[in-house]
Order: structure tokens, then C-alpha cells, then sequence
């Protein structure tokens, strides 16, 4: 990642003499509360914040008093830079889950706000309600229309409550399928922005079929007609992440987590201790570079230095660069090709060559060359046969777009 | 509401005596009741207490019932060759892919490393995965089965499990038979991290090949069955069952219980209470299973043109419960 880029941080931009007085005088004020405040509870970059403090109070100085310490000013620049950086490339595992979690990350809302062109909010299930949670609608990005399907945090604590928190029921899950028909109809792309902690657990959720819901998500975003690309841009907390989280393409921001579990309910579970997050989050091999070592995830969308909430536009403007590329990719596949390979991508997820036999239906095919299965069409079958044939499909689709 | 036995013995000798065959489970009281005690079961003991009503039950007394409270019909959870047993028609059960272990991909340690507990896992069941699938008989159908053990850490799925639930998919696919899995879960096995999550796309994968192939599935969810197994393949089959009592849900109840602060209502997350919900299509007492299973199966596929007559098996003593 560019320093260039980092630095076009709201933090670092020049501030009017106004703004800085006031960030001036709630320095002197409150110092420690202000910093807790600002970095959301991360005690790793208290040093970051204690230098920005500085940078400020100097900068404040130097206006009115017309003293020319410019000098000092980039020099301690220069050490905020080399600090964010050294911080930010060697944080642990639990440090990333809290930038994950940061209240000034960016959510749904700001990139409906931050890149798209338009955006015409499509609410409801027609079952039972609204579900906060998750937010559907048409979407105009860079000309191209395609479908969002977000869960909603909320930056208020209003909006967060209304919400819960990013934890979708069963309705939010039942609109967002709802709603991919409808892309699916009209031919639209489906973007996936995932953020939540989990599904929600509560009796509601349950008594409505929270598990059901996921599992018809699941299973329907294997055979959905148009282009998905999933990105998981802060939580990606389990079974709720994957409830929209089938896609041709998965990608991740650098300092998102994505995780079976929360590191705190494997913390609880299996060493009967809430404290030993740390622990479980580490365990767990849960952030951006592990799963795409694992082969979970196709991409990381690098963050600005210091992470997304430091320069949320940036972030946004990279992740607007990353979605449109794969959009425009996919838009070159016929559709069967398409649903044939993320059908592959997920029965061979992660797969070590040689460890699990050869699928049955592949087997067949290899031996006698009969057709498929009694009863009807087969899709996917993996294994050498239907890699050659998958890969002369994708051949022929190279000049053959739509 | 059952009394508190105070004496073991006398207890359990009350219901050698007079067994309440046939009795309807108060839902609302009993199945209500379950406790979230550790010491429900004590391995290798001769008595053990009910998780339903809390009555002691001579635990061979149990297994002759097929794991059935002989006070209250709850359901125990069984161990997956007990349930061929039950299910197969006898000497036509072949297994399918026995050699599949597990691996720690992720170096994970918790309180001991996560190979230890395979290891430990297979020694004492004997088993080398949670997961035991193959092909064989009910009453002359043939069927691809898959069963989940709950003995097996927990019936958790990790790649292994999703793997083998996609070829039992794909074996039943290629072969036109019919799909029964049986689920008892506590969820996806954490010690595999993301992999195990993604055992959830795995197997819904291969039953969308089973669907497209016009295959036919059934998924019985028994005590108990709950989160990534619940919100994946166990709910996307064409039909789906459930043993009495069973406890279903995505959360666990003591997660909800703890998040939300309050107590859970009467008969939550289980059976009964999802039927009335409308997520189960039927509920099914172990001792109809077998017949039931050959009934859907005849319904979705047209009677078997040539039944093989098979042995009439030993009646089991079971009381039925619904």
C-alpha cells in the first residue's frame, strides 16, 4: 500500500483553524478519555493517537502563535507514519478482530454513500417483516446496475440498536434471497457486503427458523443465474456471514476477520474462559492473509495504512476499484459456466490434492462415458474429466462475452 | 410433574415394574424440563438419568428400547451403529469411505492439540470419523445412509464430515437412490476454523447436485441437531423429520439464554415446538422410523418393483409417542 495514499487521511488534512482549536482544547482537557474515545477501545494505538495529539497541538500552536515550527511538525509526521506502519503490519490476530469491529470503520451505509451512484433501497420479505439487519437494494455503480445485499450496523447508537448490532433474523435472510430472484430476473450482478458479528440468536430468530433461512440462502446461491461477488468488509461472523457469503468470487478487506465462531464463544466454549479471546482468535486463523492461504477467500482489498477507519474514502475507492473489476470479469461467462465453477469452487473448497476420493459422479463419467445420473441434468461434476471440460468451456467463453 | 427419586434403585425397580408403554410426554412439563447438567450420562454405569423427565433408567433397559425413556418416550440420542442396526436391513449395509481422517490444518490448540482429540475421539469410538455413510436396505429400498454421531466430538462437522455428506449426495445422485441423512450435532467443529464453515457450502453444493439430478432426500434431525449442521444440509433436504423431543435450533439454548438474559419458554428449540412452527414435516417415533422411511420413499419413487424380502427383524418394545 501507497504511504501517498494513507496520507490523505481526514486525521492528516490540513484543518481549519477552527476545527483545530477545538481538537486542541478537548486535548488539554480530557487526554486520555479523548484518546480511549478515538480509538475505540484498541490499546495498540494509543502511541498512534499520542502522536496525532501531539501533530495537533503543535499545528495549533504554530497558528497562533506564527512561530515557524514546521520542521518539528514533519518530523513527527514522519514518526506517525513509521509507528501506524509498524503497528499495523504486526498486529495480532484479536488486534484485527477490534479494527474489524471499529466504531468509525466503514459500514454498508457509507458505501452506499461513498460508491455508488444511486441506490433505491428495496425493504421487506413479504413474509413477515423488515428485517434492519440486512439492507437490499438496486444499485448504480460506475454505470453498472447491479443488486446490493449488506447487513446494516448502524453508526449510531440509535441505528446500531435498530439493527442489532449487524445480527440478521431469519426475515433479513428471506428478504435478501427474496430480492437476489428478482437480480437473478432482471439479469443484475449481486454484490454481498458482509458485516455482522452472526445471526441473531433469540427466540424470535429461532421460532421464525433462523437455521432454515441460512440454509435456503445457502443452497439458492448455487443455483442464482447472475454474477456474485461477496466481499466480508468488517465481521464476517459465521453461518451469518454465509447466509449471503455464496459467491463466484469471495473477496476481503485486509483487516476484516471471517471465523466459524466469534473468538469469544470459542473462547467460552473450549477454554471455558471469555478472557482467553486473544487465544481463540489466534487459534481460530481467522484473518485476511490465513483464509487466503486456506483458499477461502480470491482476493484481499488492501486497506489504507492504519486501517479503513483511518481513511475511509480510500479504503471505499479500492474496494469500489476491486468489486468493478470482478464484476466486469464474471460479465464475460455464460451463466453456466459460471454456476458450474462456483458450484466447483465450493464442493473442492480448500481441497489438498489426493486427500479426498474422486466424486462418484466424475468416476462414472471417467469410465464408461455413460450420461449423467437417472432422472436429469447434471451440473458439476469434479475431478480430471470435468476440469478439462470446465476448462475448454472457460476457453471458449475468453471471446464470448455474456 | 415427576417426583424426585431419591433412591436410585427404588426408582428404576418402580418402572421395571410398571413402564408407562405407550404414554404421551407431557411437552409442555417434561421435555421443558431438560437441564444443561454435564453429568447426565455416566459412562459404562449400569443407571442413568433421563434428560427429559430425570427419572434413573437401568440402562440396559434403555438400550432394549432402542434408547427410548421407558417413563417418558424422550428420545436419547444413539450412537451411529446402533442406528444401522436399527435402520439397515440386516446384512446389507456396506460402508462407504471408512479411511477418511481428519487432519489439523491449523495447528489448533485449545486445552490439549486438536490431533489429540481426534485421536482420542477415534480410540474410544472406534470410528474414524463423526460421520459413517454407505448404502444398504430399508425394508428392501435401497437407500444411501448418512449418519452423524454425536459420540464423535460432538457429531461436529469438519472437512471430513462435509466431504463425506457430499459423496454420500453424489452416491446417491449416480445411483438414483434415495438420500436419508441422520443428524445429531452440536455444529460445525471449531478446531477447523473457517474450513468447517465452509463444510456448510460444501454440502449444500452436493445437494444441489442432488437436486438438479432429481434425487430424492430426507434428513431426520434427532437429539440433538443444531448450528451449521441445522443451517446447512440438514435443512435443505426434500423432507424433513424428527424424533420426538429432539432438540433443534441454530443458537444453542444456553447461548440464547444468555444473550437475551431470561428464561427460555416451555418446550423451546425442540420437536414439537418446530412442527408447530412449521420447519419440520413430520415428527417420527423411532419405533416407526423403518416403516415410515419406506413409506416416503415409495411415495417420492413408486413401491419397489421387486422387494427383497428380508428377515422379519425382533420387535422392538418401544412405546410410541405420538
Amino acid at each position: 500500500m501507497g504511504l501517498s495514499s494513507a496520507f490523505s487521511s481526514p486525521i492528516l488534512v490540513p484543518r481549519t483553524r477552527e476545527g483545530l482549536q477545538i481538537v486542541a482544547k478537548g486535548n488539554k482537557k480530557k487526554k486520555t478519555a479523548g484518546l480511549q474515545g478515538s480509538t475505540g477501545g484498541m490499546a495498540f494505538e494509543r502511541p498512534i493517537e499520542e502522536i496525532e495529539a501531539q501533530i495537533a497541538e503543535l499545528e495549533s500552536l504554530s497558528l497562533s502563535t506564527r512561530l515557524d515550527i514546521s520542521g518539528e511538525i514533519e518530523a513527527l509526521k514522519a514518526r506517525l507514519r513509521e509507528t501506524i506502519d509498524r503497528t499495523y503490519t504486526e498486529l495480532s490476530a484479536w488486534e484485527r478482530v477490534t479494527v474489524a469491529r471499529h466504531p468509525k470503520r466503514p459500514v454498508a451505509a457509507d458505501y452506499v454513500a461513498g460508491i455508488c451512484d444511486d441506490f433505491f433501497e428495496l425493504h421487506g420479505d413479504r413474509a413477515f417483516g423488515d428485517d434492519q439487519a440486512m439492507m437490499t437494494g438496486f444499485a448504480t455503480i460506475e454505470g453498472r446496475r447491479i443488486l446490493l445485499v449488506a447487513h446494516r450496523k448502524g453508526r449510531t447508537t440509535k441505528e446500531r440498536l435498530e439493527c442489532n448490532f449487524g445480527c440478521a433474523h431469519p426475515e433479513g435472510y428471506r428478504k435478501a434471497l427474496r430480492k437476489m430472484r428478482l437480480a437473478e430476473k432482471f439479469g443484475l450482478p449481486i454484490v454481498c457486503m458482509i458485516n455482522t458479528p452472526g445471526a441473531y440468536p433469540g427466540i424470535g430468530a429461532e421460532e421464525r427458523g433462523q437455521a432454515m433461512a441460512i440454509a435456503e440462502n445457502i443452497l439458492a446461491m448455487f443455483s442464482i443465474r447472475v454474477p456474485i461477488v461477496a466481499i466480508v468488509i468488517g465481521e464476517g461472523g459465521s453461518g451469518g456471514a454465509l447466509g449471503i457469503g455464496v459467491g463466484d468470487r469471495v473477496l476481503m478487506m485486509e483487516h476484516a476477520y471471517y471465523s466459524v465462531i466469534s473468538p469469544e464463544g470459542c473462547a467460552a466454549i473450549l477454554w471455558k474462559d471469555g478472557e482467553r479471546s486473544p487465544d481463540a482468535a489466534e487459534a481460530l486463523r481467522l484473518t485476511s492473509k490465513d483464509l487466503l492461504g486456506l483458499g477461502v477467500v480470491d482476493e484481499i482489498v488492501t486497506e489504507p495504512l492504519g486501517g479503513a477507519h483511518r481513511a475511509p474514502s480510500v479504503a471505499m475507492a479500492e474496494v469500489k476499484r476491486v468489486l468493478l473489476r470482478h464484476l466486469d470479469e464474471l460479465a464475460t461467462f455464460p451463466v453456466d459456466t459460471l454456476l458450474a465453477r462456483r458450484h466447483e469452487k465450493y464442493r473442492r473448497i480448500s481441497h489438498i490434492e489426493g486427500r479426498f476420493p474422486a466424486s462418484p459422479l466424475s468416476k462414472r463419467e471417467g469410465d464408461s462415458g455413460e450420461d449423467g445420473p437417472p432422472g436429469g441434468p447434471r451440473r458439476s461434476a469434479p475431478g480430471a474429466e470435468s476440469d478439462s471440460t470446465l476448462t475448454s468451456q472457460l476457453e471458449s467463453a475468453e471471446g464470448n462475452p455474456g | 410433574m415427576a417426583k424426585q427419586p431419591k433412591d436410585p434403585k427404588d426408582e428404576a425397580k418402580q418402572d421395571a415394574e410398571a413402564p408407562e408403554e405407550g404414554a404421551e410426554p407431557r411437552r409442555e412439563g417434561r421435555l421443558s424440563r431438560l437441564r444443561f447438567s454435564k453429568k447426565k450420562d455416566m459412562p459404562g454405569g449400569l443407571w442413568l438419568k433421563c434428560e427429559s423427565c430425570s427419572e434413573v433408567i437401568f440402562r440396559k433397559e434403555l438400550e432394549e428400547k432402542g434408547r427410548v425413556c421407558p417413563s417418558c418416550g424422550f428420545h436419547f440420542t444413539v450412537p451411529g451403529r446402533e442406528r444401522i442396526a436399527m435402520l439397515i436391513d440386516e446384512g446389507t449395509w456396506e460402508e462407504l469411505h471408512t479411511d477418511l481422517t481428519a487432519i489439523d490444518r491449523l495447528g489448533f490448540v485449545d486445552s490439549s492439540p486438536y490431533a489429540d482429540k481426534i485421536e482420542r475421539a477415534m480410540k474410544r469410538t472406534g470410528q474414524s470419523e463423526a460421520l459413517l455413510c454407505g448404502s444398504g436396505r430399508i425394508l428392501g429400498r435401497e437407500v444411501v445412509v448418512a449418519i452423524l454421531d454425536f459420540g464423535f466430538m460432538g457429531g461436529s462437522m469438519g472437512e471430513v464430515v462435509g466431504e463425506k455428506i457430499a459423496l454420500a449426495a453424489e452416491t446417491a445422485a449416480r445411483d438414483g437412490k434415495p438420500l436419508i441423512i441422520f443428524t445429531s450435532s452440536g455444529g460445525a467443529r471449531m478446531h477447523e476454523g473457517i474450513l468447517s464453515l465452509m463444510q456448510m457450502a460444501k454440502t449444500c453444493a452436493a445437494l444441489d447436485t442432488l437436486n438438479q439430478s432429481g434425487g430424492f432426500s430426507i434428513c431426520v434431525m434427532t437429539h440433538p441437531t443444531t448450528g451449521g449442521v441445522t443451517a446447512s444440509f440438514a435443512s435443505v433436504t426434500d423432507l424433513i423429520l424428527a424424533e420426538p423431543g429432539a432438540l433443534i435450533g441454530f443458537a444453542g439454548p444456553r447461548v440464547i439464554a444468555t444473550t437475551l438474559k431470561q428464561e427460555l419458554p416451555p418446550g423451546f428449540q425442540r420437536a414439537e415446538f418446530l412442527l408447530e412452527k412449521g420447519m419440520l414435516d413430520a415428527i417420527v417415533a423411532r419405533s416407526e422410523m423403518r416403516e415410515t422411511l419406506a413409506k416416503l420413499i415409495d411415495y417420492a419413487q413408486g413401491p419397489p418393483s421387486e422387494v427383497v424380502p428380508t428377515p422379519p427383524r425382533a420387535e422392538r418394545d418401544v412405546p410410541a409417542t405420538h
